[in-house]
């Protein structure tokens, strides 16, 4: 069935994923998978209220029902009563006051899930309701009260740059709206814990992003010392910037702890939408001016991010999103402001993209809007403001980075157009899909773009290191980080850059835990860079071992060796061993940290070098809308990207089809509508995603150009493809429609109201 | 929970006891929890998702939609029944070669949907397989790695019945 295998899996390859097998057979263990040996469930009393007092709660009822073990509440918790990635201000168990609908208040542990949903139907709580904070811009106005002691402004920040004087004859404005995503994975919130016999640490198997964090963050409320807190990655079923958070961490060790046996908790996909974080909403407004001949001249720019009850990573969104507002874009003069505003509206954090999906809608609106001005093509505005290496950002940051923005927007534009659509087209092609809601005539095609800058890694002098481990027994290679495979593949890449670095081919991934330093989040298209700089670090060091070993024993300069496919050989071409001989017998270990270099904070002007590094991307899309039904087919969407090197094509690929298809989300169908601060569509049934069939045709093509900076000059491709592919398709429907449509997603009442 | 059902499900043409069950507890429970068959996945609880694909009596079903205890009488297969021996159908090998399978949670439905497809049309076309596939939600690959790997799987078949 499969192929002779005729070469090595090594960095440039499209080498298989090790997890594959299990997977398709069903056999790979999700956290939700687990088990444990006397094992309790675990569920979670929220908020039905989006802001209220809590008067009393009575678990009396409860914990009469045969099967429940236990009731916990704000008063068992025995560490720290809040929580947070940025500031520790989301309690475990809401105490006084419920913030949001969803709220956690208390927590039950039984023998069945179905009992549990019972013990939590016969909790009694008492509220005074109160009447929330919705509003965003109501959040800025200093005589409303604040919700919560921390106050309702997260974080204030401006850019100043250049000369704000500035202007041109073309001056261009609008007022953008972005709708609130979820990351929608698969596998919901999921973890299992084993208590200690003593009870006094705990081992947990969770689904998350970042083991390290989640252990500091639990260590603090459980009032444990961090080593007794031991996390293991559970099977992780996505994660999109969902898991960066705490979800049920806290409340799962604490019920297995509060009743001494293991404990699972499992989110369903209601309670899911509730869980975890969302992508933030958020009103941008921006007003460009450019020269006649369409160069940007200056942007002044509004940002207001509402960042629900709490602030998550609210403030780092925040600067993500008014450093990226000049786009890929050439610009010297700018004035921004940027709000990030706490609501009674969900709380929202990390997602894919993190605040620059925001600005990248905005100013590719914009830069649409600079060419019709000029009377120039999209591409024609975008190649002649394309930012190059060198280029000062309004932060007065220079992009170091390779910054082949124009090659992107070329070989995008080089890329075929689809084919008309047919008068005779398949129902299944057409908007709206099957049942023949559509007819071909009333068809209008319309053609969009959208490119942008993205930052890799964390900002603002954040050090997110990571850690690896290398150990060499008899040729047999383990790798050990603790970097969570969330379904991105660096199970497959950690064993490629063994294999490349040390010429041997027998590599595994050990288990992913807390047994090893941190390795940071799998987040900001980071994992690559930081942990594949990691595991390539440590490898080299056991490579310099075993010449070392190889050298002493032949009399040869350690120096002189390199690796050579898979022997060892000397720079006189007089000496060759196989890696596998040289090593037989002995046994190398060695352990590294890698850092990017150090960042700054911003000034009080929004100056300062805040980023690592930046990728870029381009995208067109193609789209067929139905102006009277106001429904869209994405037929289309091509892309350049900026990658550094693909280390694996067939992962590269996965990533572009995914991002892309997150990003048709945003732009037509995907949004948590929120009422009153209540989330009205908190399911599959009602929160829309791509399926099958909105998946657009996607044609690829990768801009290779070696990053220095990176470790294996890779960067990483994560995020960029769900960012500008939707203000491309967005625009796409401006183009098919001529109407200037100012937010995401594109309802039906957009187009045709 | 316990209000002393008892039955037997026949899954991968094997008799299992069911004890103690609540009569409420859907398929994909007692799959999961009761029987030790944890392949087919939970994800949204309202059949929107496809992650619970299992037959029943040769159809896919979402099994989340069926009450278990409503199934005594029928023949259930189950992602772990595809292969007997342990090796992998030409479907699970096409997912894998193709770059199908990032986090992995869609993939026994998937896997399950595209059997069932290929069971009833051998040679499906385009469209065909965006609905046959149209039950099923992966929110990491935006599909075109799945689309590539029903056409391996489809051309290895023509290729193995030359």
């Amino acid at each position: 069935m499969s192929s002779v295998k005729t070469r090595r899996d090594v960095l440039g390859t499209s080498a298989l994923r090790p997890d594959g097998p299990a997977k398709v057979k069903g056999e790979f263990d999700f956290t939700s998978d687990l088990h444990a040996d006397n094992m309790l469930w675990g569920a979670t009393l929220r908020s039905p209220h989006p802001y209220a007092r809590i008067v009393s709660i009575d678990a009396s009822s409860a914990l009469k029902i045969k099967g429940v073990e236990a009731v916990v509440t704000s008063e068992d918790v025995p560490g720290q009563l809040t929580y947070g990635l940025i500031s520790s201000d989301q309690p475990v168990f809401a105490k006084d006051f419920v913030r949001y609908m969803g709220e956690p208040i208390a927590a039950v542990v039984a023998d069945h899930p179905e009992t549990c949903r019972r013990a939590l139907d016969a909790i009694v709580v008492n509220f005074e309701v109160l009447t929330p904070l919705t509003n965003p811009e109501d959040s800025l106005n200093q005589s409303v009260p604040s919700i919560h002691p921390d106050g309702n402004v997260i974080r204030n920040q401006k850019i100043v740059s250049g000369d704000i004087t500035a202007t041109g004859p073309i001056v261009v404005e609008g007022d953008y709206v972005i709708g609130m995503q979820d990351q929608a994975f698969l596998g919901t919130e999921s973890a299992l814990a084993i208590p200690d016999a003593d009870r006094k640490g705990v081992e947990v198997f969770v689904a998350t992003q970042w083991l390290h964090e989640d252990q500091k963050q639990m260590a603090a409320c459980l009032n444990l010392p961090e080593e007794k807190v031991r996390l293991t990655l559970g099977g992780v079923g996505g994660a999109f910037g969902a898991r960066e958070d705490i979800s049920l961490q806290v409340h799962t060790a604490l019920l297995a702890l509060h009743v001494g046996r293991p404990v699972k908790m499992q989110y369903g996909r209601e309670e899911s939408f509730f869980g975890h974080v969302h992508r933030h909403p958020a009103r941008v407004w921006m007003r460009h001016h450019a020269t006649a001949e369409g160069k940007i001249v200056k942007i002044e720019a509004r940002f207001l991010f509402d960042g629900g009850a709490y602030a998550s990573t609210s403030s780092a969104v925040l600067i993500n999103g008014i450093t990226h507002t000049q786009g890929p874009y050439k610009c010297a003069n700018a004035i921004v402001d940027g709000y990030a505003v706490r609501t009674n509206n969900p709380p929202c954090g990390a997602m894919r993209g993190f605040g620059v999906v925001q600005a990248c809608f905005a100013h590719e609106g914009q830069m649409d809007k600079i060419a019709t001005a000029a009377g120039i093509s999209p591409v024609e505005v975008r190649l002649l403001n394309a930012m190059e290496t060198g280029d000062a950002l309004i932060t007065g940051q220079i992009v170091e980075s390779v910054a082949p923005v124009a090659r992107c927007i070329r070989e995008t534009a080089a890329l075929p157009m689809p084919d008309p659509l047919s008068p005779n087209a398949h129902e299944l092609d057409l908007p709206g899909g099957s049942g023949l809601t559509a007819q071909p005539h009333n068809i209008v095609r319309g053609v969009g773009w959208g490119v942008s800058i993205k930052n890799i890694m964390y900002s603002e002098g954040f050090d997110d290191y990571s850690t690896a481990r290398c150990t060499v027994i008899d040729g047999k290679v383990t790798v050990k980080f603790a970097t969570s495979e969330v379904g991105q593949g660096f199970v497959v890449l950690a064993p490629q850059i063994a294999r490349s670095v040390l010429g041997l081919d027998d590599v595994v991934c050990d288990t992913i835990d807390t047994n090893i330093g941190s390795a940071g989040s799998t987040s900001a298209s980071r994992q690559t860079w930081m942990s594949g700089g990691a595991v390539d670090g440590a490898c080299r060091m056991v490579r310099e071992r075993i010449f070392e070993k190889v050298a002493a024993e032949n009399g040869l300069n350690p120096l002189s060796l390199v690796i050579e496919d898979t022997d060892i050989v000397d720079s006189m071409g007089t000496f060759r061993i196989p890696v596998l001989q040289a090593v037989q017998g002995s046994v190398f270990s060695e352990e590294f940290e890698h850092h990017h270099r150090a960042t700054e904070d911003l000034d009080d002007d929004g100056q300062g070098n805040c980023h690592v590094a930046f990728a870029f991307v381009a995208h067109r899309a193609v789209v067929d809308v139905d102006p009277e039904l106001g429904l869209v087919k994405v037929v289309q969407v091509a892309t350049a990207q900026d990658i550094g090197v693909a280390l694996n094509p067939l992962s590269v690929t996965g990533q572009i089809e995914g991002g892309i298809a997150q990003g048709l989300g945003l732009a037509v169908m995907e949004e948590i509508i929120v009422q009153d601060g209540k989330v009205r569509n908190p399911s599959f049934t009602d929160y829309l995603l791509p399926t099958a069939l909105d998946a657009p045709n996607v044609v690829a093509s990768f801009v290779e150009e070696y990053e220095p900076q990176a470790p294996l000059g890779a960067k990483g491709v994560g995020e960029p493809p769900c960012i500008s592919v939707t203000p491309a398709i967005v625009a796409a429907i401006r183009n098919a429609v001529g109407k200037d449509i100012p937010r995401c997603p594109v309802r039906p009442q957009d187009i045709c109201l | 929970m316990s209000n002393n059902e008892f039955y037997s499900l026949t899954v991968n043409g094997v008799q299992h006891p069911v004890q103690d069950a609540w009569v409420g507890e859907s398929l994909l429970y007692v799959l999961r929890e009761r029987l030790g068959l944890p392949g087919a996945k939970g994800a949204c609880e309202q059949g929107e998702c496809g992650s619970c694909t299992v037959f029943v009596n040769g159809s896919a079903v979402c099994s989340c939609l069926v009450m278990a205890a409503t199934v005594v009488d029928t023949e259930i297969a189950t992602v772990e029944g595809l292969s007997s021996d342990g090796t992998l159908t030409d479907v699970q090998q096409a997912f894998i070669d193709e770059g199908a399978v990032q986090c992995g949670f869609c993939t026994p439905g998937l896997v399950m949907a595209v059997h069932h497809l290929l069971d009833q049309n051998a040679q499906p076309s385009e469209h065909e397989i965006k609905e046959a596939l149209s039950g099923n939600i992966c929110r990491c690959t935006g599909y075109g790695r799945i689309f590539e790997a029903v056409n391996t799987a489809i051309s290895r078949r023509q290729e193995n019945a030359r």
